[in-house]
Formats: C-alpha cells, structure tokens, sequence
C-alpha cells in the first residue's frame, strides 16, 4: 500500500505571527519556519503504518517555494521514502492545493492521502476535505486512529460532542488531529540518510491547474487588544471583583 | 439573492449556532432558509421554522445525514444551490467536515470562519491564531462560508417558517459509520455557555481534574473545558478542548486554572468578555490576558474560591 503525505512549511507554532504595518499581511521576513505540526502527525502516521508493514512507500508531497525542500528532508528524516516539490512563490487558496494535489495523485496513484487536518497560518482546515470531494474519493477527517486493511480504512475521528468510528473504501483521504500520534525527532543518522533520498522538483504551473485567486486579500490588521487586567489577593477579593463586573 | 444557513444539531436539539449563523446570513440577505439534515430531526426542522428572519426551512433525513456523513451532507447541499447564491455553515467540527467538499463541489473557495460580514463579497476572519484578522473579497458568484459563531448575536425567537420535506440525497456508498462514544453530560454546553471554568496541565490525573474543577463548574452552572495539555493526557475528553484547533469560546466569564496561556489556547479564549487566571506562576502568559489574575496553588485557591462563592451566596 502506498501512502501520500501532503506537508506544509509554515511559521513555527512558537513564533506568535506579527502584523506588517502596511497592512498588507504577516511578516515572515526573519521568521522561524518549521513543518505544520499536524503535517507532522500525518508523516508519523505513515510512517509507523510502514513499520507496522500496513504500508509500503510513503511520499511526501509540498507545494510551496523552494525553501519547502527543508520541510521535505525533514519528512524523509522522519521516515519518508521520497519526496516531491510542486514549486511556487504564490500563495496557493486550498482549492488550488486540492487541483495541485489531485494532478499529482493522477500520477502517483496512492492508496491513501495522510495529512494535516489544518494549516496554523490559514487555519482553514480544509484542503483535505476539498481534496476528497474533487476526487470522488471518501474522507475520514480529524482522526485520532488509524487501522489500515486491504482495501479499507477504520478511522477513528474526533467529532463534536466525543468519537466517532467510520470505515472507508481506500482510496480515501484522511486527515490527522492532534492525538493521533506524538511525531518522533528525526535522528542525526536519519538526517544524514534523507539527503541522499530522491526528492524531485516540479513547477506548479506544469501540471495544468489554473492557479487563480478566488479570494482577494484587501488587509490584514491586527485584533483589538484586551485592556490590561489586575491581579488580586484573594479568592474573596476574586469573587468581590467578579460581582462588580456584573458576571456572577 | 437568497441564502442558505446548514443548521447545527444532534438530531434530538437545534444548537444555537444556527442562531448565530443566521444573524450572519441577515447581514447577506433577507431571504434565508435553513437546511436541516439528519435523521429524526423533525423536531429540530419545527425549532429552526421559529428562528425569526427564517423564510422556510428545508428537512433532509437519512442514516447517513443523522450520523453527519459528509459525502452524504455535500449530496444534498450542492443540488441546492442551483437556487441559493450563498451557503453559510457554524465552524463546528461537523460544519468543517463537509463545508470545503461543497466548495470544491461548486469549484468556489471557502471563506473560512468569518467573523464579520462587511458586504456580501467582503469578510474578515482570523487567521494566524486569530493573531491577525484578514478581510478577503470573494470573486466567486456562489459564496460557500463557515461562520465563528462566537462572533455573531443569535437570531431571535418569534419566527413562523414553512418546514419542507426534501430528497435526502445520494448518500454515502464509500463511508460506512461504524460507532460513535458521545461524552454525556448535565452541564451546559461549552459552545454557548455563560461560563467556562477550564482546567490545565496542572490538575496532573483525571481525578483531580473531575475533583477540582467539575465542582466549581457546577457551583458556577458553567460549562467545563480544557487544554491540550489536560486532554492529551487523558484528563478530560478531546470534546473539551478550548484553542486554536479544538472549540472556540467567548463566554460572560472564563475561568482558567491551570493553564500557561500558550498561543493556541488563547486563539480559543481571547474573545471572552471577563478572564479569570489563577497560576502560580506570575509570569505565566495567561495572566496577559486575564482581567483577574490569583497568582497561587489552585490546590488552596480553588477552596477558598468555593468558600467565597458560598459566602457570596453561590
Ligand atoms: C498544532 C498545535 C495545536 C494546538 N492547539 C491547542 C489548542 O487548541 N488548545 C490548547 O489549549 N493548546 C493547544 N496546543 C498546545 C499549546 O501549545 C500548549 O502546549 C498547551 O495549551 C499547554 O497546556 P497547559 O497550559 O495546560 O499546560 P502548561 O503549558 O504545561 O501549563 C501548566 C500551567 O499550570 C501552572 N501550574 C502548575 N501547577 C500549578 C498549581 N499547583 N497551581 C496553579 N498553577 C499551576 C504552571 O505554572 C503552568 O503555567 C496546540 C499546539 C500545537 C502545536
């Protein structure tokens, strides 16, 4: 069984993102980058799917600027048998990534997408999902566990309200919540290993997809920011204070 | 142009989400109906026909659609909206679950989350852990929308809607709901709740976190949640966690104990209207944020808040 792992290289979930004073977005200039931590999850997932033999090869896939090659080694190191780049410097909408995504799957031909279920800089979560409907293929979204089988997937999902189980017929798209797994730190041997590992790089713009913007971005601001607060003594003081602001 | 509001429930009860969502869909058009998909949902269908602005309300029942299938959901939504120029689904889980599909479905982008409607191609939502707030023009001829509820007043009581049965759709032939383990509990929801009292890593087991921070909730009638932390280690159920990637909430009072305040649970929380921390630590980030800080060992403070309460006729 093949897997497909999409992963995203974006500001590191340490780093609080800071508004550009023009408004026209978020400063990244300078800015840690790292591996989407649920991309994470899902590269982990395929690979102990690997070493528990459910799986055979493991790709990894990013669509980004070159720098993404980073986060490609870094899944390599992590388990991953090879890699492609789907080069751009544009800021691809999920639809797009989704399009971007399928070409790929057209080629490669997997029995399964693991990824991230969110992004933290879009926090759209929704790339799977439209990745699934433009296939036809079934989704299994927010999974906490995984049992692959021939031919089916037994998905467990984190849901409003607790867990809900599903079975799909693969191919099938899944998507990783946080308490799937604990991603592993790559070792310096693995590291070493992962450069020497295909990784193949491809334009965006050669696979056929219409990269067009359906969204304008007019500004990005930042919240309004919460009044500075007042620390109190005691509990009573706490309860006094609660009374007064009227929400006890 | 008319609009179409997926409402939020569990098949027994409307959530109040829809409520808020359709206060969204006002700000977009007069003419909104809501769509209700599930099975034995008709009591929900008769509540929804009673939100006021609601033109009709549209039932779609089926296995599938009571167990939330997404395939299901996006084979009835998507024929729909051949009569509809926008579709606007509550951020719940289950909205975020199908939403994108009848995007991609109709070859449109999802707006994602909005919490604010500034004319009917122009939105702002949080991106970033609600660190930044972008406003996006859409440019495609059908809006396809998740709504923060948080965001959004819930639409009165007082309306009279038509309720129309309507075909449940193709279904879901390469899904197939296996179980589901639903937490049970008397308390309100944390979705809507007045208030949260939240508990941390700090509580260290399950029993204390159902010894110290379930009481209070319970003297307070508030809803319980949680951290990352405090659900990853198995103290409290995945259903309660607050933050950037679990449940966002913005009650008249939450309460945090426990809790270091990290980015993301803060993405979860910010938008409360009165914060209370208590954290030993006084640098804690939580305390940033917090209109009350206790800087003290919840292990002492939380009794003696009980007491205060008690005393305070709580
Ligand atoms: C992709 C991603 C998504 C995430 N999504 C979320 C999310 O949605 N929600 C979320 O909450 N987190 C999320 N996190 C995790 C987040 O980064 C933090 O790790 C988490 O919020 C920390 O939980 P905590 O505050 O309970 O624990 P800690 O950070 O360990 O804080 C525990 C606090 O308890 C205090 N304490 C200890 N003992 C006592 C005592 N006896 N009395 C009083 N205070 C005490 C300490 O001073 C400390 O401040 C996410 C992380 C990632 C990478």
């Amino acid at each position: 069984m093949k897997v497909l792992v999409p992963v995203k290289r974006v500001i590191d979930f340490n780093v609080k993102a800071r508004v550009k004073s023009d408004q026209s977005g978020v400063d990244l200039a300078n800015v840690k980058m790292s591996m989407n931590p649920f991309c994470e999850i899902a590269v982990e997932e395929a690979v102990r799917q690997k070493e528990k033999g459910a799986v055979t090869e493991v790709v990894a896939v990013s669509i980004g600027p070159i720098q993404a090659q980073e986060t490609l080694r870094t899944a390599l190191a992590m388990g991953a048998d090879r890699a492609i780049l789907i080069q751009t410097d544009q800021d691809l909408e999920p639809l797009t990534v989704a399009k971007l995504l399928k070409a790929v799957i057209a080629e490669e031909s997997p029995d399964a997408v693991i990824m991230g279920k969110q992004a933290i800089d879009g926090d759209n979560n929704a790339t799977g999902q439209m990745l699934a409907a433009i296939l036809d293929w079934p989704q299994a979204t927010f999974a906490s566990a995984i049992e692959l089988a021939a031919g089916k997937a037994k998905v467990t999902r984190e849901v409003d309200g607790g867990l809900q189980t599903l079975e799909v017929s693969l191919p099938a798209i899944i998507t990783a919540d946080l308490r799937l797994n604990e991603p592993r730190y790559a070792s310096l041997p693995n590291i070493m290993k992962a450069k020497k590992k295909p990784l193949d790089v491809k334009e965006a713009g050669s696979l056929g997809v219409d990269l067009k913007q359906h969204l304008k971005v007019l500004k990005v601001t930042e919240p309004a920011k919460r009044a500075g607060g007042i620390k109190v003594e005691t509990a009573a003081d706490l309860v006094s204070n609660l009374k007064t602001a009227g929400v006890l | 142009m008319a609009v179409l509001v997926i409402a939020d429930h569990d098949n027994a009860s409307l959530k109040d989400n829809t409520h808020k969502t359709v206060t969204a869909a006002l700000a977009l058009s007069k003419d909104v109906d809501v769509l209700v998909a599930g099975a034995g949902a008709k009591g929900v269908a008769d509540a929804a026909a009673k939100i006021a602005g609601v033109r009709k309300v549209l039932l779609a029942e089926s296995d599938e659609l009571g167990h939330g299938l997404a395939e299901a959901v996006e084979a009835v939504v998507v024929p729909l909206m051949a009569n509809y120029d926008a579709v606007l689904t509550p951020a719940t889980s289950q909205g975020k679950n199908f939403s994108p599909r009848v995007a991609a479905k109709l070859d449109v982008a999802q707006i994602s989350e909005i919490v604010e409607v500034v004319d009917a191609s122009t939105f702002v939502h949080p991106i970033y852990a609600g660190n930044a707030l972008e406003t996006v023009q859409s440019s495609d001829a059908k809006k396809v929308i998740t709504v923060r509820p948080t965001a959004f007043k819930a639409a009165a009581e007082g309306g009279s809607a038509s309720v129309e049965t309507i075909s449940s759709g193709s279904g879901a032939a390469k899904t197939k709901f296996v179980d589901q383990q639903l937490v049970k509990s008397e308390r309100p929801e944390l979705a809507g709740a007045k208030i949260v009292v939240s508990g941390g890593r700090a509580m260290g087991s399950a029993e204390e976190f159902q010894r110290v921070i379930e009481p209070l909730a319970d003297k307070l009638g508030a809803a319980v949640g949680a951290s990352r932390a405090a659900v990853d280690a198995g103290y409290a159920p995945n259903d309660y966690q607050v933050g950037q990637t679990g449940k966002v909430v913005a009650p008249e009072l939450y309460v945090a104990i426990g809790i270091s305040g990290a980015i993301q649970h803060l993405a979860g929380m910010k938008d409360s209207k009165v914060i209370v921390a208590i954290n030993k630590d006084g640098d804690a980030p939580i305390f940033q944020v917090a209109d009350f800080g206790l800087v003290a060992d919840y292990k002492s403070a939380v009794p003696e808040l009980m007491d205060a309460l008690t005393a305070a006729g709580k």
